[in-house]
């Protein structure tokens, strides 16, 4: 490996933009479901091992902690989505100047919000 | 300096290709996952429809793919910030054991995926 390779900036220093904080976002909240995932197929286990564990797990997320989970998790589900379907339209070419990159973080902020709610609304 | 041996596909580019269609993936069996739920279930036909075997290919590839992205994604995270130049040598340390975590917790979602779709 080359020693000469770019080194990204020390990000410490600099004051960041919008776009910025979106996409460490994007990353905490993939690392959230990377450990989200744990319940995820816990869950879709209880739902096919048995009538029994089914009915089990319906009445555990009727609880209010399972309904605080659930709604992280969709929380962290929406934004990640919604980030990265950022990131493809960008790889096709598009909004990807300063003003677009800012526009379409704004968007995903704020589709982040109206979707969570909704979510939150749905969920209890 | 972060070295790309433990990259996904030994390459930027295939990791960026395959982190995109995982993720496409993903979203189309997550939205498909919420319609199903959102329009209501009972056991009955939850079970008859994990049963059937389209759906076990759809939620396999899934699978599949969430490793994948994870993988690609936790990498893209931790040789980012857990890094010689952040941390001297502990950052390379460091990184290695949690990477090797990360893949085990990885191969345990995979192996329990899979014993769900096939073992019920």
């Amino acid at each position: 490996m080359s020693e000469k390779r770019p080194v990204n900036l020390d990000i410490g220093s600099i004051r960041l933009p919008i776009t910025a904080w979106v996409s460490i976002a994007h990353r905490a909240s993939g690392v959230f479901l990377f450990v989200a995932t744990a319940f995820l197929v816990w869950a879709l286990d209880a739902s096919l091992r048995s009538a029994e564990s089914f009915a089990a797990l319906q009445q555990l997320l009727t609880g209010p902690v399972a309904k605080v989970v659930l709604w992280a998790i969709s929380a962290g589900l929406i934004y990640h989505s919604l980030a990265g379907v950022r990131h493809l339209v960008m790889d096709f070419g598009i909004a990807e100047s300063m003003p677009g990159g800012v526009l379409s973080a704004r968007i995903v902020i704020g589709l982040t919000v109206v979707l969570t709610l909704l979510a939150g609304w749905w969920i209890w | 300096m972060v070295t790309t041996v433990t990259s996904f596909g030994r390459n930027g580019l295939s990791d960026w290709l395959i982190q995109r269609v995982s993720g496409v993936v993903l979203l189309a069996y997550t939205l498909f996952i919420l319609w199903t739920v959102a329009t209501g279930v009972d056991y009955a036909s939850w079970k008859a429809l994990f049963d059937q075997t389209w759906l076990k290919v759809f939620s396999l590839m899934a699978l599949l793919s969430l490793v994948a992205h994870a993988w690609i994604g936790m990498w893209a995270v931790l040789t980012d910030y857990l890094t010689e130049r952040l941390m001297g040598t502990t950052g390379n340390v460091l990184r290695l054991i949690l990477q090797l975590l990360i893949a085990l917790v990885l191969f345990v979602y995979m192996v329990w995926g899979v014993q769900i779709l096939w073992g019920y």
